[in-house]
């Protein structure tokens, strides 16, 4: 996603066009430092943005970023707590995601991939200030934390400068004679001292220092320790609330069901049998869906089931799995390349030598997060009032000003979400929320999927077939590779359901990220990209396009090895010698892993794979048995992550290893097929899931390092797929080049 | 109309018979912290305690627990003394996104009711609600350290340590 707005602004001019249209006059007013301080909510003191203290000592730290399971409430905190100089306890510290859609907000790595430190010069304070005044505020694309290591630090250290200042005033001492510890200010001369919150509110009254000085590495107490969640406690009794526990005062309950073929319209409703059930109290056509309101989700599920609708499929009833993917195939033939990197001379190069050559091809993936999909929301008084579990309430803006874009407001609470991976990025619940809460004003209205709806209506992560060419020299290294895919444009789509503006296709870089960065040394590289368009809903899926490349690149550089009969650890590190962070992700790996070890027992292999993605290098060894059955399973992975400075090591691992997991669910199970225009599967029991007894033994070994931070939501789930699927050749000989593989005569035992 | 015990309250039930459990409670009793994953029985998000025994709630209609005891998350504990197995899942810091989870110590907690020191192989048979996050490994780690198995945080997995106390 990190990407996206650029690549709307730049391919529609409006960058510097929108900068010109509002006048650097106007833009000026957009404040995107978010450092004055003033009156905070439910009379608390206002330091900044981030941070307000109340009367009794709580900590507010506003946190525009979603919890989806990331640990990034903890994250940010962590690194204003940094610099704030206070204890992180659930007691006392509340994390909460703002209501507030402030331009400060933005987030402006995801819009721009630069880091807002590093924005210098009037371009890039244009395009700042720009995305501010949308404002742009996601949280995706592994962003939160490379966007706000700087930013949140200095908040931190804006307010505690403050609250030093204001203390020193009260004792009439200089403030440099007076220090923070513990969330208090002390004067060590005197052995006086003050509670941040008795100073609070002379505090928010301060002018913000200019330039206060931030800590170096050396002196960081709690970044790069392992910190416990604060939202751990509550998710171990049942009090974490999801968007899904959203309980208010005469609420309802509802539930949709959209068009089965994609595209397809509502061509009549008859709610005859539905509205005779006890507890329906409403049926409202929504275009694409019918939506059914009722005293309880059982009630309305129920009646949704009693509806009979009959669709307009607009033409799309003979879309399938095989004609999209025999499409692919004509469009790698004959499709236009869009090249997005060419090195040397690769046409030149394939000619030298015996090519190598393989077709990889990946399927439609669903996101399946825990949480089904909803939304509350409530019209009244012209307003609209939305509580969900969202990755952007930019798009949730946006959704609900789409059921009625004469309403004179949106307040958004944003709560935590059960998962995401990508999926609440979109806004298609939202708008039917909004929609239902317009039929019925001043009620609020629960929108809730089944899971059904969810996996039959996923933004699903792009199906593509890729096919990749090489040729070995006489000193075994590689001198060419050539990739080229055909897939559909995951930002074309997106953009068309979400954004005001339509951009992506061949361009969109999400087709072919991971593959353009290739990090090899090899003379001779072309990476190209071809299109198709199809109504299939696509979005992104944890890792996004790296989760299609890194399995074709990371697997053809397993077949190049073993064609140059290489050692496909050595091969690698041998091709890295440029690049020492990589080399020495693949250093420790090779040890970590006990890669020269032999593996004792029948049927075993180890497979390797290395992949960079969100600013954070990943290495992952997978160590698999597979019986004569085609019975597999995966017995060991190790991880090596180089993600720069660490926040939170324990949030690392767990992240890493959770992205494992993701990605072998997906490796072995995960396809999403259509025919007749319409998805397969429907639940659990046709998109299966790995579960506790299928788990690898993981182990993560992060790379001490002092360079800016990189994401880690994402970056540990590409790597996984060739990982085992190369230990897969390794124990078998049998190569895979198809996923899921599940379909390719292995069993996850 | 259906009577029926919920962590020790009575409540009664004017809903058809065969509205499952899991909407009576959070629809309802607004008591949301058992959750709604797939409807079907299979991912576990709904599991709660009935008579001793985890059940789903989404495949258990309200005329079958009628005059029983049912135990969701909220009435494990106060919030001040978790269980064993909650303190467990604290210390091994096991949710992510934590949506799965009360179901996972709904089963943990009718597991370690029934086997005290349960093996890995135990832990596999009885565990099989669905986490997208991938909490697996620190869900099994949690268990041997409520169950008293792993004295030390140790932060790999034990395979034997279980085992070893079957």
């Amino acid at each position: 996603m990190s990407k996206l707005t650029r690549r709307v602004f730049l391919a529609t001019g409006v960058t510097v066009g929108a900068g010109l249209a509002l006048g650097a006059g106007y833009l000026a007013t957009i404040d995107t430092d978010g450092l004055a301080g003033g009156d905070g909510h439910n009379g608390a003191a206002k330091l900044n943005a981030w941070v307000e203290i109340r009367p009794d000592g709580t900590i507010r730290i506003a946190v525009p970023r979603a919890e989806m399971g990331q640990g990034i409430y903890t994250g940010i905190a962590m690194l204003i707590a940094e610099e704030l100089e206070i204890t992180l306890d659930p007691k006392t510290v509340i994390i909460e995601h703002p209501d507030e859609l402030l331009p400060v907000y933005t987030n402006f790595v995801g819009a721009l991939s630069k880091r807002p430190e590093d924005m210098g010069g009037p371009i890039d304070w244009t395009m700042k200030k720009v995305y501010a005044s949308v404002p742009f505020i996601l949280t995706g694309g592994s962003s939160s934390i490379v966007d706000g290591y700087h930013s949140m630090r200095l908040a931190g250290a804006t307010a505690r400068t403050m609250l030093v200042e204001a203390a020193a005033v009260r004792w009439g001492v200089a403030a440099d004679s007076c220090h923070a510890a513990n969330g208090r200010v002390l004067h060590q001369a005197s052995g006086r001292s003050v509670a941040y919150a008795e100073v609070a509110r002379d505090a928010a009254r301060r002018t913000p220092p200019s330039n206060p000085k931030l800590k170096t590495q050396d002196e960081f107490k709690l970044i790069g320790t392992p910190q416990q969640r604060l939202d751990i406690p509550d998710k171990t009794r049942g009090t974490a609330t999801f968007g899904i526990d959203t309980v208010l005062p005469d609420m309802l309950f509802a539930t949709v069901v959209q068009s089965p073929v994609f595209g397809g319209r509502v061509k009549s409703v008859d709610s005859t049998a539905a509205m005779a059930l006890p507890g329906v109290k409403k049926v409202v056509d929504l275009g694409d869906a019918v939506g059914v309101i009722g005293e309880t989700y059982y009630h309305a599920h129920k009646a949704a089931a009693a509806l009979a609708i009959v669709w307009d499929d607009q033409g799309h009833g003979g879309l399938s799995t095989a004609s999209v993917s025999a499409d692919y195939l004509k469009a790698l033939e004959t499709g236009k390349p869009y090249v997005k990197r060419n090195d040397g001379d690769v046409d030149a190069a394939l000619k030298n030598g015996q090519v190598i050559e393989a077709t990889y091809e990946t399927p439609l993936l669903a996101h399946a997060p825990m949480e089904p999909m909803n939304t509350t929301a409530l019209f009244k008084d012209g307003k609209f009032e939305i509580w969900s579990p969202n990755q952007s309430p930019t798009v949730v803006r946006w959704a609900a000003l789409k059921a009625n874009d004469k309403a004179k407001d949106v307040v958004i609470h944003t709560t935590i979400m059960g998962g995401a991976f990508g999926r609440r990025a979109d806004g298609d619940m939202v708008n039917q929320a909004a929609a239902l809460a317009v039929a019925m004003p001043g009620v609020p209205v629960k929108l809730v999927w089944s899971r059904e709806e969810d996996i039959l209506h996923d933004t699903y992560r792009p199906s593509a077939i890729a096919r990749m060419r090489g040729v070995i020299g006489a000193d075994g290294k590689p001198t060419a590779v050539d990739f080229k895919n055909a897939t559909q444009s995951a930002f074309l789509s997106f953009s068309r359901r979400n954004m005001p503006f339509e951009m992506g296709g061949d361009s969109d870089p999400a087709n072919i990220e991971g593959a353009v960065e290739m990090p090899y040394a090899i003379p001779n590289v072309r990476v190209a990209t071809t299109t198709i368009e199809t109504p299939i809903p696509l979005g992104f899926w944890r890792s996004v396009g790296n989760s299609n490349t890194a399995f074709y690149v990371e697997s053809f550089i397993d077949e190049l090895a073993a064609a140059a009969k290489a050692d496909p650890m050595d091969f690698r590190r041998d091709l890295l010698k440029h690049d020492p962070r990589r080399l020495a992700v693949a250093d420790a790996l090779k040890e970590k892993s006990g890669w020269a070890t032999k593996l004792e027992g029948t049927g075993r292999g180890r497979g390797v794979a290395l992949h960079t993605s969100f600013r954070t290098h990943v290495g992952e060894v997978a160590e698999v048995t597979v019986a004569a059955d085609g019975s597999l399973k995966v017995d060991r992975v190790v991880c090596v992550v180089d993600c720069g400075q660490v926040v939170n090591p324990n949030t690392v691992e767990a992240q890493v290893e959770g992205a494992v997991i993701f990605a072998l669910s997906a490796l072995v199970y995960g396809e999403i097929t259509i025919e007749k225009g319409r998805v397969v599967q429907g639940n659990f029991d046709r998109y299966d899931m790995v579960r506790l007894a299928q788990s690898p033994k993981i182990e993560v070994h992060i790379m001490p390092s002092r360079e800016l931070p990189g994401g880690i939501g994402e970056p540990g789930t590409p790597p996984l797929f060739a990982a085992v699927t190369n230990a897969i050749f390794a124990a078998t000989g049998k190569r895979i080049r198809k996923l899921p593989i599940a379909g390719q005569g292995f069993v996850l035992g | 109309m259906t009577k029926f015990v919920v962590n020790g309250h009575e409540f009664e039930s004017n809903d058809p018979p065969d509205m499952p459990l899991l909407w009576a409670l959070r629809d309802r009793l607004k008591m949301t912290g058992t959750k709604f994953g797939c409807g079907i029985g299979l991912c576990g998000a709904c599991t709660v305690i009935i008579d001793g025994q985890a059940k789903r709630s989404c495949q258990v209609p309200i005329s079958n627990v009628a005059g029983k005891a049912i135990t969701t998350i909220e009435g494990l504990a106060p919030i001040e003394t978790p269980t064993a197995i909650q303190a467990a899942w604290i210390a091994e810091q096991v949710p992510q996104c934590g949506y799965c989870q009360s179901g996972m110590i709904m089963a943990a907690t009718a597991l370690l009711a029934r086997k005290p020191n349960p093996s890995d192989a135990d832990i596999d048979e009885a565990m099989t609600n669905i986490c997208r996050c991938g909490t697996y490994p620190r869900v099994r780690r949690a268990i041997h350290r409520a169950a008293g198995a792993t004295a030390s945080a140790q932060p790999a997995i034990a395979p034997a340590t279980g085992a070893a106390h079957e």
